[in-house]
């Protein structure tokens, strides 16, 4: 069963409970995250030392002393900044003027050894399920949602709006997805730091982003499942609507021997896990960055009908190892067939490399190249494209405006044409894949080298992502091919 | 918990569709000798008995038995490595199987995980090459088909040294019935089938070990 997570994500107000006057503290940060990065909705905060006399101000807004005093039906979610023991009668207190989720921050529910903490959780489950609360955390770090431009979390990122939604059960490596996402010009729909999930579990999270229209793809970190066969379900159900990326901690953690049986001795928890994913029709990813380069394709190109790869280079280098990155891959450095040979043929220098990877040698002119990506992205039977060396005129352009001699005549009219060039090429690996349906992908160092180059930054603009090697988009292209392979998509 | 004998072990599998060799089961060393001039030679014989679960760490496996004397030799040998505690035993004969790949096939129920299911390079190697795949029970026959693509390995499929093809739809079966005795069997708490032999391009199971809760 989906637990309806929409008052967490698209609440009507938010309350900070336990907001601080400190910006060393999580009750301040959160209430500052939350007013500046523009939330619409009602914004709250207690502070319990307000009082008739007293007042408390933090970042404009008059505290209130309890979560009690919130106006009925002003907000669906509170942020808990509180110590453990105060929570579930807080709890109870929210329910009370109408808020229908929470977001606990502060640890102290058993996570350790501690047995009056672990009796404040088992309180709380109970509260959650009497009062029908959706409970995040504890020990958490928050979420982010930018469709409602909502970001409780006591750290950063705010990162740009997008289809990518996350969960993980580290606090950090959420917000690195997000560092990812925002870097690499695919954005965040939501994120959430799972924490110690007293209540809501990562399948949870997943299961409502499956039904989420503004999700297009999920990265979930996980460490542990708690139910392997509910996980399973959930997966494989979600799976079914929405990509999920899955990066799985502690991995190298061998598995029990058992002593009878091969299969038992074989039979590590990763292994097991790792079937598990393929089953469900989740892609595994090492990192997050990887993840975040999987979930992007996946969230923009949607999946390869078949595993034929066009890689298009001006240059011989990346042509060659890309063409090593794709052998051990899931997709082919497909062979050219005669047709979209003498296509080719009519539009490329006359030194081109006349195979695939298909290589301009530098022999470009103006046209070339989107000349290139339209007549391979319409062919029948190229799955997918990849374009390398995208920036590299602007790269150039970047050291003659830099240099001593940018004022000399003809230097400006150069750099223009090279930038616009970049852009150009961008432009058409967007157009041209959103006309085609079929992915292209760029991969480029430029993309974390000079990330401001016009190149990558023209895909960026467009939500596209741009990969720093061959092998990242490699990694990506592969999980296309696997996403059509699952949903029976290849031709 | 307890094994199943080799014999009762397959017994319970060829039920699910598992592919074996024709091989007896005798109680004296004089009717081995019979089964394997009937069989004929070469043969393997293997002591069974429903708590032995080690024969190879045992030495109770015996290979490219050429004649009647060695299959009487054999037959002795075996039935006089039984210990008491092994139960009542028998000795499997069987024809000997040239096979230059092996895979093992397996399942096993865990408590995180429930029922799973194994495929994997089998043969000497393979506690060192650790490839294998999983799948969570129960599948579809997709599933089982698909484990075999996750195999590292996987040119082990294909021809090799001068043999054909495995067929792939053969050890998919082999997948299939350790799975489907697996989900049928609440009581089964790990199943190997080790190794499974490629003979002329088809699976077929060699050994079998069924563990009883």
């Amino acid at each position: 069963m989906t637990v309806d997570l929409q008052p967490l994500f698209e609440p009507a107000g938010v309350v900070v409970a336990g907001a601080s006057t400190h910006p060393g503290k999580f009750g301040f940060a959160t209430l500052h995250n939350i007013l500046t990065c523009g939330y619409q909705g009602n914004v709250f905060a207690t502070n319990r030392g307000v009082t008739p006399d007293t007042p408390v101000e933090i970042l404009g807004i008059d505290c209130l002393p309890s979560v009690r005093t919130v106006p009925d039906g002003q907000a669906d979610l509170v942020y808990v900044c509180v110590p453990a023991p105060a929570v579930p009668e807080l709890l109870r207190d929210a329910a009370a003027v109408g808020i229908r989720a929470a977001f606990i921050a502060s640890a102290g529910f058993g996570e350790g050894d501690d047995a009056d903490g672990a009796a404040i959780g088992a309180e709380i489950v109970k509260i959650a399920a009497e009062l029908n609360l959706a409970i995040a955390g504890p020990n958490g770090q928050g979420l982010v949602s930018t469709p409602a431009s909502l970001c409780a979390q006591f750290v950063a990122p705010w990162p740009r709006r997008g289809g990518i939604s996350i969960v993980s059960q580290s606090g950090n490596l959420a917000s690195g997805a997000m560092n990812h996402a925002d870097a690499g010009g695919v954005g965040v729909a939501r994120a959430v730091s799972a924490g110690n999930s007293l209540c809501l579990g990562v399948d949870d999270y997943m299961a409502w982003y499956g039904a989420d229209d503004e999700t297009q793809s999920i990265i979930a970190y996980v460490e542990g499942v708690g139910d392997a066969r509910r996980f399973y379900d959930v997966l494989a159900e979600t799976s079914r609507s929405k990509p999920v990326v899955v990066v799985k901690g502690g991995s190298s953690s061998e598995g029990a021997k058992a002593a009878a049986s091969h299969t038992g001795s074989l039979a590590t928890d990763d292994r097991i896990f790792d079937g598990l994913l393929r089953q469900a029709g989740a892609w595994r990813a090492p990192d997050v960055g990887a993840a975040f380069g999987a979930a992007a394709a996946l969230g923009v190109h949607g999946h390869m009908r078949g595993p034929n790869v066009a890689v298009l280079t001006n240059a011989g280098g990346w042509g060659v190892l890309t063409a090593d990155a794709l052998e051990p891959s899931l997709v082919d450095l497909m062979t050219l067939p005669d047709d979209l040979h003498a296509q080719l043929d009519e539009i490329m220098p006359p030194r081109w490399s006349a195979s695939n990877p298909v290589d301009v040698a530098g022999g470009e002119t103006r046209d070339t190249i989107p000349a290139a990506l339209s007549v391979l992205a319409e062919h029948d039977e190229v799955d997918a494209v990849l374009l390398l060396g995208l920036g590299i005129q602007s790269n150039t352009a970047s050291l003659f405006r830099a240099g001593r001699f940018a004022d000399e005549p003809d230097i400006e009219r150069i750099c223009a044409f090279h930038e616009r060039q970049d852009r150009l090429y961008a432009q058409t690996v967007v157009d041209v894949s959103a006309a085609t349906g079929t992915p292209i992908l760029a991969a480029t160092e430029l993309a974390i080298a000079d990330p401001a180059n016009p190149g990558p930054a023209t895909l960026r603009e467009n939500g596209h992502p741009c990969y720093a090697s061959p092998r990242d988009a490699v990694a990506a292209l592969s999980a296309l091919y696997a996403r059509g392979r699952f949903l029976g998509a290849l031709r | 918990m307890a094994t199943l004998s080799e014999l009762d072990s397959k017994t319970l599998l060829v039920d699910h569709g598992l592919p074996v060799l024709p091989e007896r089961s005798v109680p004296t060393a004089d009717e081995a000798m019979q089964a394997a001039n009937a069989l004929g030679y070469p043969c393997v014989m293997k002591l069974s008995g429903d708590h032995i679960a080690h024969k190879t760490e045992r030495n109770l496996v015996r290979l490219s038995i050429g004649n009647a004397d060695q299959a009487f030799r054999a037959a002795t040998e075996l039935f006089g490595a039984a210990r008491p505690d092994d139960g009542d035993v028998t000795v499997l004969v069987a024809p000997m199987v040239a096979s230059s790949r092996e895979f093992i096939v397996g399942a096993q129920r865990s408590p995180e995980f429930g029922p799973v299911v194994m495929v994997g390079i089998g043969g000497i190697f393979a506690e060192a090459l650790e490839d294998v795949a999983f799948r969570m029970l129960p599948a579809t026959s997709s599933d089982f088909d698909a484990m075999l693509d996750d195999l590292r390995t996987e040119a082990l499929l294909g021809e090799f040294r001068g043999e054909p093809a495995v067929d792939r739809g053969g050890l998919v079966a082999v997948i299939e019935s350790v799975a489907s005795a697996m989900v049928a069997r609440d009581d089964i708490v790990a199943i190997d089938v080790n190794p499974v032999l490629i003979r002329d391009g088809a699976p077929i199971a060699v050994d079998a070990l069924v563990e009883l809760a």
